[in-house]
């Protein structure tokens, strides 16, 4: 078993107009250590330069998403060892603009995630003396997966529609909006079916399934645009029928 | 994205995580016209409130009551807490998480649909609101997607803040680098509400995130305002080795089992109670957080405990809950386990030991979340109210984020209206400012954060950890001194504009000196031992001389000066906590 194994990481600096370049550093190979470690061991003892986002190291602030040997991948949870012998090869996240070495600009997405008006809406609010809404475990059950997206932005560096078409709203925030729509306290469907159902929003998705395969939270975004395709396609129907008939 | 041409607010926030984001809220809510930015040196839905696992404490079921919440919470806190503050947040906290539910926070349920709670250490109630094992992360998410829906709040994302302004006696807003372009500028304010969380970065073994580096704590002690209560630092009982990830109590309060390297149920020994085969509340491994981390000390002085590469260690075991409760219970637990740690409890024991989790203490506020400094005002684990006193009970720190953010941002609002412009002398403060960052980043010094950051960490966890000592605190008192002055001479290779991180990274290490300074000289004089402030040369509590608060006022080129405020004491007199049997 080698002691060592070969990161390649791209760097890329602004300020200096060249092109981007990989650098190749050695970091112990040590089973314990993730991508992330490495990445840390390299700044702390090599080279301080390198930028890169990072921050609970447990998968779940979403912060350190990069490609890894050419996948969309969350450096916190993926082993050295899983790449022996090596090299690894890491680079800023597809289909973002990089600010720097690994670090990429994620204003689009937090707009798109706005976009989707991703927070309860109601015609009227019950006031809080009259308690919590019920909800039963059933009920929640039918949009907790998409409640558990971290934002962590693989889904829209795997999606090749995203990759060719950055209006396209994407997988997260799309999956999103299904989880408000899901949500039995939620009566804002109809206004995000308005959004969403054009060609930046559902109707955009080939269904690749990408996104799904990549979310390190099991969310299936590509589940949740195709649910809101069925109803999309139900609404249009009810909407020319009910045209007809008046 | 900040949309504003001239950088002015009403109400600037520092910080989103739970307690920012619930501000900036109350303040929307308060007054819809008020200006509003919330600045964070990462994106808010990154702050660290999204790790929390447990849950949220708050009185909601029949069986319960706002007194026993109050009694459990001062209790746990071996009376250092404000009762005052503790009564209004036990009172506020059901309307807060009902709040939040009416938000969208996916809490899990009862097969009725009303909220489902849990039991917690320390409580001897089921309170405890929970979503699954990812409390904080729905909760954070929850605060963050309700708070786009409003116009007012700019935020300022990965905006990092390096000073206060203060002139003519109150705070005036912020000097901050934006991180993508390297400019250094101000943004004004008339109140301004520091929520950046706490700072167990200090530490070598700890559940915390990079981030926490105690930001808010020493820009406010560099203002002038004295941090309060800083010798009181929580360990949880249960991380892991190497990496610091918390299994939740949770996994304890489902039925897991604490055992040392004989598969003994060990806390049976240290006035805990007697195993049962059902977990009791307030017993054994439902036992609070300092005692049962103080227990695993002492099983390692008797040699029961294990070793491995990262020194001692003792298991937690889960696999008699079966792998249908485990996967539907505690889902998160198995996860980490599995993925960081390549360990199925399903099938294997977890190794676990005490790792630092929460800072008690934090910027000296009032009831109202302001500080002695007008103008600013702070909420969540960055402040100290306290409720927490000497050692706070598990699942009421995120309750505590909406309950002080909420009361922050009214607070903050009522401020700002009777403000006018901001001060003279704040341009040439700023100018100053960008001039020292300008120098600091030119480079030039010879020290490794690296390094620096090491040493910081060892010396605390060898003389600040969970027993201290005289000898043991002033040996670091004289470290961190030392370290205070390397680090004015620290080393940045990186001269760039954009998105430096070494920049950021020798910042944060001397905020953290600072933070680290205030812990061991606030414990040095602390002559007594209380909750997770743990004295070996004096082992007991000492109401007549130490029934009162800590704050370290920082002191130029020397240790800070400490002096003293009184505890709130309204209903309950100091007693003795009772844990393993009926209360006393």
């Amino acid at each position: 078993m080698p002691t060592n194994i070969t990161l390649e990481v791209l760097r890329y600096m602004p300020e200096d107009g060249g092109a981007p370049v990989f650098q190749e550093y050695e970091v112990p190979l040590r089973s314990d250590w993730v991508v992330l470690d490495a990445l840390n061991h390299v700044k702390d003892h090599i080279d301080g330069t390198l930028s890169y986002r990072w921050s609970c190291r447990m998968g779940v602030c979403g912060s350190c998403g990069m490609m890894v040997n050419g996948e969309p991948t969350l450096t916190c949870a993926a082993f050295l060892e899983s790449f022996a012998p090596g090299p690894i090869r890491v680079e800023p996240l597809a289909h973002f603009p990089v600010i720097r070495d690994l670090v990429v600009e994620g204003s689009d997405f937090m707009t798109k995630l706005k976009d989707v008006k991703p927070w309860v809406i109601r015609k009227e609010e019950k006031p809080l003396s009259e308690g919590e809404y019920r909800q039963t475990p059933e009920e929640l059950a039918d949009f907790k997966q998409y409640s558990m997206c971290i934002n962590c932005m693989l889904c829209y560096s795997a999606c090749p529609v995203y990759g060719l078409e950055p209006g396209f709203t994407g997988p997260a925030a799309l999956a999103l909006a299904q989880r408000y729509n899901l949500d039995n306290r939620d009566q804002g469907n109809e206004e995000r079916m308005e959004l969403l159902s054009n060609d930046e929003g559902i109707w955009s998705c080939t269904m690749v399934g990408e996104c799904s395969e990549v979310c390190p939270k099991g969310v299936d975004p590509a589940g949740a645009i195709q649910r809101y395709k069925l109803a999309g396609a139900a609404d249009w129907w009810k909407s020319l029928i009910t045209r007809k008939s008046k | 994205m900040a949309q504003a041409e001239s950088l002015e607010y009403d109400v600037l926030i520092v910080g989103g995580g739970g307690a920012g984001l619930r501000a900036a809220i109350a303040v929307y809510e308060t007054d819809p016209k008020m200006r509003i930015a919330v600045v964070s040196k990462v994106y808010p839905m990154r702050s660290h409130t999204v790790s929390a696992e447990g849950g949220a404490a708050a009185v909601i079921k029949p069986d319960d009551s706002l007194d026993d919440h109050a009694y459990d919470t001062i209790s746990g806190a071996d009376w250092m807490c404000d009762q005052d503050a503790v009564e209004a947040f036990v009172n506020e906290a059901p309307e807060e998480m009902l709040q939040l539910e009416h938000w969208g926070c996916p809490w899990s349920r009862e097969e009725d649909g009303s909220v489902a709670v849990r039991s917690f250490g320390g409580m001897k109630i089921k309170r405890t609101w929970f979503a699954s094992d990812k409390t904080g992360f729905h909760m954070l998410h929850t605060l963050f997607q309700t708070s786009l829906q409003y116009d007012p709040i700019e935020r300022y994302d990965e905006w990092f803040v390096t000073k206060l302004l203060v002139d003519d006696g109150r705070c005036q807003g912020v000097v901050a680098i934006e991180m993508a372009t390297g400019r250094v500028e101000p943004i004004l304010a008339k109140s301004v509400i520091i929520s950046t969380g706490g700072c167990g970065k200090i530490f070598p073994f700890t559940t915390n995130a990079n981030i926490k580096n105690g930001d808010g704590m020493s820009l406010a002690y560099r203002a002038g305002v004295p941090l309060k209560d800083m010798e009181f630092i929580q360990y949880h009982p249960t991380g892991l080795p190497f990496t610091g990830i918390l299994i939740t109590e949770a996994s304890r309060s489902e039925g897991g089992h604490l055992l040392n390297k004989d598969g003994y149920r060990y806390l049976q020994d240290y006035d805990l109670g007697t195993p049962e085969a059902e977990p009791v509340l307030r017993s054994m491994e439902l036992g609070p957080r300092d005692r049962l981390s103080q227990a695993f000390i002492k099983e390692q002085e008797k040699g029961r405990t294990l070793v491995g590469e990262y020194g001692h260690y003792v298991h937690l075991d889960i696999r008699h809950l079966g792998e249908k409760v485990i996967n539907s219970r505690l889902p998160f637990v198995r996860e980490l386990c599995v993925k960081y740690e390549n360990i199925d409890p399903v099938k294997e024991m977890i190794p676990v030991r005490p790792v630092i989790h929460y800072v008690m203490g934090g910027i000296h506020t009032d009831i109202d979340a302001a500080t002695p400094l007008p103008g600013l005002f702070s909420a969540g684990e960055a402040a100290c109210v306290s409720i927490n006193g000497a050692n706070r009970l598990g699942s009421n720190s995120l309750t505590e984020l909406l309950v002080f953010g909420a009361r922050a941002g009214k607070s903050a609002v009522a401020f700002a209206r009777e403000q006018g412009g901001a001060g003279a002398s704040v341009s040439a403060q700023v100018r100053d400012e960008q001039e020292r960052l300008s120098r600091l980043r030119s480079g030039g010094g010879s020290e490794s954060i690296a390094g620096l950051r090491k040493e910081m960490q060892d010396t605390m966890e060898e003389g600040a950890g969970i027993y201290r000592t005289e000898a043991s605190l002033a040996s670091s008192a004289e470290k961190i001194q030392q370290l205070q002055e390397r680090v004015a001479k620290v080393a940045i290779s990186d001269s760039s504009l954009t998105f430096n991180t070494e920049l950021t990274a020798a910042i944060e290490l001397s905020y953290m000196l600072d933070g680290a300074e205030a812990i061991i000289h606030s414990a040095i004089n602390r002559t007594e031992s209380r909750g997770s402030h743990q004295r070996t040369d004096h082992p007991d509590r000492d109401d007549e001389n130490f029934l009162k608060h800590s704050l370290a006022y920082r002191e130029q080129g020397g240790p800070p000066r400490m002096e003293y405020h009184p505890v709130v004491i309204t209903r309950w007199p100091p007693g003795e906590r009772v844990y393993g049997q009926k209360k006393g």
